[in-house]
């Protein structure tokens, strides 16, 4: 009986410490799991420009994990985002809705701009300096090239400029031999198949 | 007695360390008997805005100023950058971008300058020639505003490295004059002609970073070179601790990491800096550099140019002005049609092809050489499938699988690629030389690390933009409700005075329809 006991109460005490243990390790340890509404929101390329018909890239991330939004709505991030989104969702991708353009930046004619303000409170990254009766200018590095400045201007004196190239960035192609193109075809189709 | 012991040591390899894989190209040293000639000052200069690693420089001077040699045009910005100087007398006519040595054939801000033939020196700068007694930080300041920057074609900002750190104390200099690249011969002749000049230069070097002991690393097919620097040695009163070190001839010896393990055994791990293990590594032409920097009182304004290559009848070693045109120094040398050539810029090994003449000479030109297509050294007939012969992973010196990263490379799968350490890869284009089946084995890594490169740019952008967007949405937001805050409590402060008939409800942030109720 008392060898019971001892049995008993042995295993109930281990069985506590072991369950503090682990109730400890379970908050200290925590892990926030990540949701996949970051998980998306992390490949989308963050212009903001709301090409995907979402105000932005965070609401169209919270839409193509809900499902309610397709995976090729992004326009700037082109084919590689929809097929990371695809893998990620582990969907079918799909083709692009839009052809992304070369990347472009807002620049504003600063002698017919009138100071409005209007187009530093469209900026979805407030890449637009100035104040009101002050030129505004555009923060070149900063410019996601969204557009969404153009409409509100009053007297249309933004443009959308080519993005300059800068020696700094420019890496170098593929070589040009035949075996080079063959090898990066084959992984293009098969990542299209993924 | 003791020479001839570490002779017969050497060939039993026990004091003979020595860097993994290699080859042994063909090396073309035509030039090696020909004495150093002084090209002739062009009527224009185009200086680039950024000649160096790191960031690009400002222009002090504007179009119509007067320049002296050697005075300060453009200003570094920001710590890894230094200074360019005016390589000769003459009026600023242009400040516009212009094509740089550079495989992309893009160009950068350059100034130029149109020589006026008088080459007049600024005097401004004194002379240290008590350097000696001079603080380091004074003669590291005097190297960064020289202009100084690694002239064995790396062009990493010289006065960086030129720094006691006392958690890694420098304890020997390596003085690095292999010029392993075949057809080069500027560090070969400079040691035959300014040896002295180059010791003062390592004098001053250890001086600055507080080293006891230095070595001079000269491969074996450059015995006269060897042999100058030792005399030269023998000649100096205060440079004991310092010796020259002959290495079998070797490529790539002459790179740093390869270089130190050849001489110490000690390896520098990755993403560690030779600093980490007590060694500092200088080109001999920038010893020479820091030598007129500072005893001198001369900025850098020119630098040693091998022109040669096969389509060249009449090469030449040449000390050539910064900015110099590229074709002129072709047409100096009887090249006057360039159609049909392949030019490179630097070593057939590690040299980029120049697409157009119409670039000047800038820091890191260590060679120019004018190939005729059949006989060029790399030339790429078309890529073959890869063999399996494993060649390249014998050759590589950083103990890479060159097959295997090309192969990940090509097919986009840079997760792989960097597995594989593709960074690490020193582009020594020892792999591409040996592979039988002419695969471009480094172009399949430049474009992997480039590639990579952009997506990391972009993820670094899209995420500022991210942070932008929220902090912006966060404003809005607080803004909002600021206001709403505000109009509850102007409407409390005026309400009517009438008797309230239950609590008065509670205003929502900047809820209309709340607002409307009451």
């Amino acid at each position: 009986m008392t060898q019971l006991m001892y049995a008993l109460l042995s295993l109930g005490a281990f069985a506590l410490v072991a369950g503090i243990v682990l109730a400890v390790a379970q908050k200290v340890f925590h892990v926030e799991g990540d949701p996949m509404v970051e998980k998306i929101d992390n490949l989308l390329p963050q212009t903001q420009c709301g090409q995907c018909g979402y105000p932005g890239c965070k609401p169209y991330a919270e839409a193509v994990s809900g499902g309610l939004a397709d995976v090729n709505h992004c326009v700037p991030g082109g084919e590689r985002t929809m097929l990371a989104i695809a893998d990620l969702m582990g969907v079918e991708p799909k083709d692009l809705e839009a052809e992304a353009t070369a990347p472009m930046i807002a620049f504003v004619r600063e002698d017919e701009c009138i100071g409005c303000t209007l187009c530093i409170k469209a900026c979805p990254v407030d890449a637009i300096i100035g104040a009101p009766k002050q030129y505004h200018t555009v923060i070149t590095d900063h410019c996601t090239g969204c557009t969404l400045c153009i409409e509100p201007c009053p007297v249309d004196c933004i443009d959308m400029l080519m993005k300059p190239e800068l020696i700094e960035h420019w890496s170098w192609p593929l070589p040009d031999t035949q075996r080079a193109r063959l090898g990066h075809d084959r992984r293009e189709t098969h990542a299209g198949h993924a | 007695m003791p020479a001839m012991l570490r002779k017969l040591a050497q060939r039993l390899g026990i004091l003979q360390h020595s860097f993994a894989g290699g080859v042994h190209p063909e090396m073309y040293k035509v030039t090696a008997a020909q004495p150093v000639e002084v090209a002739a000052i062009a009527p224009i200069h185009i200086l680039p805005m950024k000649q160096h690693i790191g960031e690009a420089c400002t222009p002090l001077v504007t179009v119509g100023d007067r320049v002296l040699r050697g005075q300060k045009i453009a200003k570094s910005e920001g710590y890894l950058s230094v200074p360019v100087h005016a390589p000769t007398s003459g009026r600023v006519v242009r400040i516009e971008e212009y094509a740089i040595p550079h495989p992309s054939g893009m160009g950068l801000p350059c100034i130029f300058i149109e020589s006026d033939g008088d080459d007049e020196s600024d005097t401004t700068l004194e002379p240290l020639t008590n350097w000696r007694e001079l603080n380091p930080a004074m003669l590291r300041e005097r190297a960064r505003m020289c202009g100084l920057a690694g002239l064995g074609g790396a062009v990493f900002p010289t006065f960086i490295k030129l720094v006691q750190d006392k958690r890694f104390p420098i304890e020997t200099v390596i003085l690095n004059g292999i010029e392993c690249e075949p057809w080069l011969t500027n560090d070969h002749r400079l040691m035959l002609e300014k040896p002295h000049d180059i010791l003062t230069g390592m004098a001053i070097i250890m001086h600055m970073v507080g080293a006891k002991s230095g070595i001079i690393a000269i491969e074996d097919n450059k015995p006269d070179a060897a042999e100058s620097m030792r005399r030269a040695l023998a000649e100096a009163t205060d440079m004991q601790g310092v010796h020259v070190v002959v290495l079998p001839t070797r490529y790539p010896q002459g790179s740093e990491k390869q270089l130190i393990y050849s001489l110490t055994g000690k390896e520098v791990e990755a993403g560690r800096l030779p600093m980490h293990i007590g060694v500092l590594c200088q080109n001999v032409g920038t010893s020479k550099a820091l030598f007129e920097a500072v005893v001198q009182a001369r900025p850098l304004t020119e630098r040693l140019v091998t022109v040669s290559g096969d389509a060249v009848e009449n090469p030449a070693t040449l000390s050539v002005r910064l900015g110099t045109p590229v074709r002129s120094l072709f047409a100096s040398r009887g090249l006057d049609d360039l159609t049909g050539l392949h030019l490179l810029h630097g070593g057939p090994m590690m040299g980029e092809r120049l697409n157009s003449a119409d670039v000047p000479v800038v820091k890191s030109t260590t060679g120019l050489l004018a190939m005729r297509t059949e006989t060029m050294m790399l030339a790429h007939t078309e890529e073959q499938p890869c063999i399996r012969c494993g060649h390249c992973s014998e050759a590589c010196p950083v103990h890479l699988v060159p097959n295997l990263l090309a192969d990940a490379c090509r097919s986009d799968q840079f997760d792989r690629a960097e597995n594989y350490q593709l960074f690490d890869c020193i582009e020594c284009g020892s792999c591409s030389y040996v592979c039988p089946a002419n695969i471009p084995l480094v172009h399949y890594f430049r474009y992997g690390k480039g590639q990579i490169a952009q997506t990391r740019r972009e993820q670094a952008f899209a995420e500022a933009s991210r942070k932008r967007s929220e902090a912006r949405d966060r404003r809005i937001e607080a803004e909002k409700t600021e206001k709403a805050a505000r109009r509850s409590r102007v409407r409390r402060d005026h309400a009517p005075a009438k008797p309230v008939e239950a609590a008065e409800p509670e205003y929502n942030d900047a809820n209309d329809a709340t607002q409307e109720k009451s």
